[in-house]
């Protein structure tokens, strides 16, 4: 383990290296399910599981998943929208150096907030109608207290510029532009304060392909000038294999795979890294077919199946997977795999 | 059939297949206008496509290029202002005979017995097309009575065989269920067991996998897929996807602005897209399995304001082809057997 130089405050986590942005260990968040009158407590949703992980300085860290595995959910507790259940999130914030984000005080929270920032998937309702563009790019600068009057209209105009859109748009509202641009008006708002983490959460599933390759150029020019790191969410396999460095897959609140995102894409280890794959419509007609279905559908999160919880659809399914819960372990540098199988599985990626 | 509770398999791939069977529905230049106070929105300006017995006819295009406003016009149920203006759509009934849909009344006999009857129609989100409040049981049933004059048995009966159909397993359980109680996959298939209840001649599905995710995806297009193979229905998919196009028609259409500017047969279109437009989408989308992380080759500008339809060729103010005048009317033609194009400048863009 080695020490960041750059930073003197604040106790490096363990398990971080050098070039690490957030270190995420053993992450758990559980919501209590209530019924009856007086809410009593019936159960508990296991949204995250027990999640590992580490972002580096400058890349994208792709997360991908079905709906309900707990992408979103490991995504709003890097931004401490919830308190997780158990579990650390050490961020080397830019001025206070490593912290655990649940744990900080309020101040330090106000901190680190400046840098950690969120692109929503929905630009139509991730901005509010009744403020312009000024105004929603220039609120973070302003609570900050970065710049005000005549300056806070400069940054404006300077973002504006940033993200393909004219400076004159400021007085406008967002009802006046289309899906994309105020997609832009949404990455603009999350850039304002040079933050160092960025969570974009399905920023381009709610756009039309044409807009879609645009806002992810933008993503990606943003990324090259400001040193940005992502946290890249999203369900479309293809986009994530564009943007991301490195990619890890979630199933059910846990991570089965993590790697680099060409190892991920054509040599995955984890059974069910290889039927996503295989369940991804390619654009060409004369590659039509054999895909593998997968049987039955994604456990519920409140009680989910013992051991491997992807075990019920997995075609290389053994007896040890349907009561050991398989570790998650590196199998080659930077690619980790919770599979029992995992060495003895020759799986197919996808065709280069 | 595919059921849940079957074992995970891997399917076989299915070749696309030839334009070569009966017609079920002829549409001919179909437009359908929007007369708002801020001017005419012409959300479908001259359309025309063939759909065939036992084939898919795939319809792609961005959001507001009119793709949807077509399924509906040949329902009559385009929602108000919008009016079919002008173009007929003549439909072949299962029993040979043929009606012409376009001027029907929206509430009379008629298209009435069309609807559900010969035409069945999936909507994108299966949560706003199925009734809250009733349970799965009730709404097939109704369907099935309305259409047929079944009695409460009988419809019953046939509710659990077509819900046996889609692969849901243990269908008296499922039919006494309301749909908040079902995962979003299974919802779309008894939307799809809804729509198939009647043995439709043609079924528009509209977006069906798009608020799905790819596994489930996957299943559904297979299903799909093997339904038509036993029913023989025509099926008109709609949607904004290129990889499920590619997956599952036989023909496609390519629409821009309203106006359709491509139509080919899907090989064709993939491998030898003529029209700039389909050229630069296939362009701008990133692919599984390309290893190089290039820069995406991003279409330019954004779709117009229906309102200001650019004159002449619409896509003209995006088009890196453009040439001033030549440009100016582009005419629909074929280009080689079976493939349309509305360019100018057709066979020499690449």
């Amino acid at each position: 383990m080695t020490t960041n130089t750059s930073v003197q405050t604040g106790t490096v986590p363990a398990g971080a290296v050098d070039g690490d942005l957030l270190v995420v260990r053993d992450l758990v968040k559980h919501f209590p399910i209530r019924k009856g009158f007086w809410s009593k407590i019936v159960g508990h949703v296991r949204a995250v599981d027990g999640v590992s992980f580490n972002v580096r300085q400058g890349e994208t860290l792709g997360l991908v998943g079905e709906s309900g595995c707990g992408k979103t959910t490991t995504s709003r507790l890097v931004m401490r929208a919830y308190q997780p259940t158990g579990g650390t999130i050490h961020f080397r914030d830019r001025t206070q150096g490593w912290l655990d984000i649940p744990t900080a005080s309020p101040a330090q929270v106000r901190g680190v907030r400046r840098n950690l920032q969120m692109i929503f998937q929905d630009p139509y309702s991730s901005l509010n109608p009744r403020m312009t563009l000024l105004d929603i790019i220039g609120e973070p600068l302003m609570v900050n207290g970065v710049a005000k009057g005549s300056e806070l209209q400069d940054r404006v105009a300077e973002l504006l510029r940033l993200v393909g859109l004219h400076p004159e748009y400021m007085a406008r509202y967002p009802h006046a532009f289309s899906g994309g641009q105020r997609q832009r008006v949404g990455i603009a708002r999350a850039i304002a304060l040079e933050p160092q983490l960025v969570v974009c959460d399905e920023p381009v599933s709610a756009l039309d392909v044409s807009i879609q390759a645009q806002t992810l150029n933008l993503l990606e020019d943003l990324q090259a000038r400001l040193g940005l790191t992502y946290i890249f969410v999203a369900h479309d396999l293809s986009v994530v294999q564009h943007v991301s460095t490195r990619v890890a897959v979630m199933y059910v609140g846990r991570i089965v795979e993590c790697a680099p995102t060409e190892d991920l894409f054509f040599s995955p280890k984890h059974p069910y890294t290889e039927a996503l794959l295989s369940a991804v419509p390619t654009p060409d007609p004369t590659r039509r077919g054999s895909r593998i279905f997968l049987a039955g559908e994604v456990p519920d999160a409140s009680n989910p199946p013992p051991g491997c919880h992807f075990h019920p659809r997995c075609r290389y399914a053994a007896d040890i997977c349907r009561t050991t819960v398989p570790p998650l372990t590196e199998i080659a540098p930077g690619h980790t795999v919770a599979c029992h199988m995992s060495d003895q599985l020759s799986l197919t990626g996808v065709h280069s | 059939m595919m059921t849940s509770t079957d074992a995970v398999r891997v399917g076989t791939p299915s070749a696309p297949r030839a334009m070569d069977t009966p017609v079920a529905l002829d549409v001919n230049d179909l437009r359908t206008h929007f007369k708002m106070p801020g001017g005419t929105v012409r959300a479908v300006d001259g359309v025309s496509y063939r759909l065939h017995r036992g084939r898919t006819l795939g319809i792609v295009g961005e959001s507001g290029c009119g793709k949807s406003v077509t399924a509906q016009s040949i329902l009559g149920i385009v929602p108000r202002p919008g009016k079919v203006v002008s173009g007929s759509m003549m439909l072949t009934r299962g029993d040979g005979s043929t009606v012409e849909l376009a001027g029907l009344d929206p509430k009379g006999k008629v298209i009435r017995s069309v609807r559900g009857n010969e035409i069945a129609y999936i909507f994108q989100e299966p949560m706003s097309a199925l009734s809250p409040i009733h349970t799965i049981g009730h709404q097939i049933t109704e369907v099935i009575r309305l259409h047929t004059g079944a009695n409460r048995d009988q419809a019953r009966e046939r509710a659990e065989t077509v819900m046996r159909q889609v692969g849901l397993p243990r269908p008296d359980e499922v039919l006494g269920r309301y749909p908040h109680q079902l995962s979003g996959g299974m919802r779309q298939r008894a939307v799809i067991g809804i729509a198939l209840a009647c043995n439709p001649s043609i079924l528009i599905a509209d977006e069906p996998t798009t608020a799905l995710d790819v596994t489930t995806e996957a299943v559904i297009l297979d299903l799909v897929r093997s339904l038509q193979e036993t029913t023989g229905m025509a099926i008109q998919f709609i949607t904004h996807n290129l990889g499920v196009i590619a997956e599952i028609a036989d023909e496609v259409v390519v629409m821009y602005m309203g106006r359709q500017v491509e139509r080919a047969s899907v090989t064709d279109l993939f491998l030898r897209p003529q029209h700039p437009y389909t050229q630069a989408l296939l362009r701008s989308m990133p692919r599984l399995g390309k290893r190089a992380q290039a820069r995406l080759e991003a279409i330019e500008g954004m779709v117009p304001d229906p309102f200001s339809v650019p004159a002449g060729c619409a896509f003209h103010t995006r088009c890196r082809h453009y040439v001033p005048v030549r440009c100016d009317e582009p005419e629909y033609l074929e280009v080689a057997p079976g493939h349309w194009v509305r360019c100018s400048r057709a066979g020499e863009v690449a």
